[in-house]
């Protein structure tokens, strides 16, 4: 699998995009409406006239004097709201790039009963799996996913969710998708890149994003602790069993994989364990200690807690450490995976 | 009470003159001779030369207007900077009075014209006459047809590996249909209806450059049947294109839905 490399600019209307970035897995851009995202896509794809270099392994789609035309350059690219051939069936549809595979993926994302179906016919969740199938058919070198999430309803969007993830890890693509969601980046990539006005404010692993955010704006977007786990039902609890090897308890329901979404803000720390049985109680070695205006952020094990600088001071928290991150079972949100 | 019952009246007054006002000459043709003199009429050698030439020139022009056309439209749908400018130039001839227009034609191909061809009154300049007036209604139809396709079809076309040319003919082109339908209907029944361009730049030549309104009006004082039965044959295509039209969204609509994968 050859990695995608970006270093390239295009002017918008209110400002330059600039993008430096190289994506091996799957990286998700997030930012707020406005902030360039859907134009980094179009970039890739060659759907926008960018300046720079646009290459995958030592294939060069921009720079050197070379500027690919979109149809020569083996992107699969998922619309936000995924411009399906409203004249043509779904199998047309996914036969549209090359008719070798269609049979394969009408079967592989349970459409097949759909081929004869034209797309004004589909649900949300429907229309996303043809749309995917047909950027497959490409048989693409690099996956784009423009808010893939974006267009369903909250029950759809788990199912969707759950797919998208399954999906991302079995075709193994370089992929990049953008979202406004910070939940769906965390849930969908490896490595989440926070974009405001057209820049890279900072790129890294959802946990370090919490644990290390550049400034306030990327605090406040990104936002939530992403741990996972295996939930069960026991009465009005559910009991996650952690992969790092903790148990923790929610109150909201859910089986199978789980991801637990926690707020640094809700999350309390002591130096000595507590035995309050509400608090769901993670101890670890203190990874990181960082000041975020007058707040702190610390890295406790696999999570990250924000604590005023005086509890700092007062719990003397310091790197090496061992501290206990404690948190109610209603502040912990389970999504799935 | 009186007072809304009043008004009531007055509309409803008011709709049937109209109404009556609008359909009372094209009654009027039909009524005035029996439908078989009528027909007995479209054998005379006046109205068969007539057709041969309406039927003729209508079919290149209409030819002419789509091959044309179509590029055209399709490069004014896009945005770019003198657009409006030029779309507005389109437009310029439907707004004309067709004597103007005649006129335009005649110092433009004219022998002592700009081009200094030998077009006039030939069936040449009945194509052209045809094709000036009818043209911009197509063209506009079409503009309105192609800027409604969604542009991230276009797009989404080209990232699974169509070129512009495959991306026009099986996306843009089937899309778009309905309305550049729609609008070749219409500039057909501009077309065939053609007077005033015609009789100042083609003459009204029998045979040669009469088409069916010329000899409408050539016919008009010679033998005045004749002149009705040519009308009436005008009124029956123009009002089978005006059905047709309004037809048009549901017939394109429902063979989308019918149709089978390619």
């Amino acid at each position: 699998m050859a990695a995608l490399h970006l270093d390239f600019s295009l002017p918008l209307r209110d400002f330059e995009l600039s993008l430096a970035l190289g994506v091996s897995r799957t990286v998700a851009l997030v930012g707020p409406s406005g902030a360039g995202k859907t134009s980094v896509l179009r970039a890739v794809a060659g759907l926008a006239r960018a300046r720079g270099r646009i290459a995958v392994g030592e294939e060069t789609w921009l720079g050197d004097g070379v500027d690919r035309r979109p149809e020569e350059r083996r992107v699969g690219l998922v619309f936000q709201e995924y411009a399906l051939f409203p004249h043509l069936s779904v199998r047309a549809n996914v036969a549209y790039a090359g008719r070798a595979r269609v049979d394969g993926l009408l079967e592989r994302f349970g459409i097949a009963h759909l081929a004869a179906a034209k797309p004004g016919e589909l649900s949300g969740g429907e229309r996303q799996r043809v749309a995917l199938a047909r950027a497959l058919a490409r048989d693409p070198a690099v996956l784009l996913l423009d808010e893939p999430l974006a267009a369903l309803d909250a029950h759809t969007k788990t199912v969707v969710r759950t797919e998208l993830h399954q999906l991302l890890g079995e075709v193994r693509l370089p992929t990049l998708l953008v979202t406004h969601d910070y939940g769906d980046a965390a849930s969908l990539a490896d490595e989440v890149g926070v974009l405001v006005a057209g820049s890279l404010r900072q790129l890294a692993t959802p946990a370090e994003l919490v644990a290390r955010p550049a400034d306030a704006f990327v605090a406040a977007f990104t936002g939530a602790n992403l741990l996972h786990g295996t939930a069960t039902r026991h009465g009005d609890l559910t009991h996650v069993q952690l992969t790092s090897g903790e148990r923790i308890f929610s109150t909201d329901e859910a089986r199978g994989d789980v991801g637990v979404v926690v707020y640094p803000w809700e999350i309390g720390v002591s130096r000595e364990e507590t035995h309050d049985s509400p608090l769901n109680v993670l101890r670890g070695e203190i990874g990181s200690v960082f000041e975020l205006g007058n707040r702190v952020r610390v890295r406790i094990g696999p999570i990250t807690a924000e604590v005023t600088a005086s509890s700092v001071e007062r719990l003397d928290l310091a790197r090496g450490g061992v501290a206990y991150a404690t948190f109610k079972a209603t502040g912990t949100r389970l999504v799935s995976l | 009470m009186t007072r809304r019952v009043l008004v009531a009246a007055l509309a409803f007054a008011a709709s049937v003159v109209t109404l009556g006002f609008l359909v009372l000459p094209v009654v009027a043709v039909f009524a005035r001779v029996s439908p078989r003199r009528l027909v007995g009429q479209l054998g005379n050698p006046v109205v068969t030369d007539a057709l041969l030439v309406s039927v003729k020139t209508t079919a290149i022009a209409q030819a002419l207007i789509l091959l044309l056309g179509t590029p055209t439209a399709y490069v004014l749908a896009r945005r770019f900077r003198g657009r409006e400018a030029l779309v507005t130039l389109v437009e310029l001839p439907l707004v004309l009075p067709p004597a103007v227009a005649g006129l335009g034609l005649l110092a433009a191909f004219g022998r002592t014209g700009l081009l200094q061809t030998s077009f006039p009154f030939t069936q040449t300049a009945v194509v052209l006459a045809v094709a000036f007036v009818a043209s911009p209604l197509y063209i506009r139809a079409a503009i309105a047809a192609f800027e409604a396709v969604d542009p991230d079809l276009v797009a989404a076309s080209r990232t699974l590996g169509a070129g512009l040319p495959r991306t026009f003919f099986r996306i843009v082109l089937p899309l778009a249909r309905p309305g550049l339908t729609a609008g070749a209907a219409l500039a057909f029944a501009r077309g065939l209806g053609e007077f005033g361009a015609t009789i100042m730049f083609a003459g009204s030549l029998r045979g040669v450059t009469q088409t069916l309104p010329l000899a409408v009006y050539s016919e008009f004082d010679v033998n005045f049947d004749v002149a009705l039965a040519v009308s009436a044959l005008l009124i029956v295509v123009s009002a089978a294109l005006l059905v047709t039209l309004k037809w048009l969204p549901s017939i394109s609509t429902s063979r989308f839905r019918f149709a089978t994968s390619s």
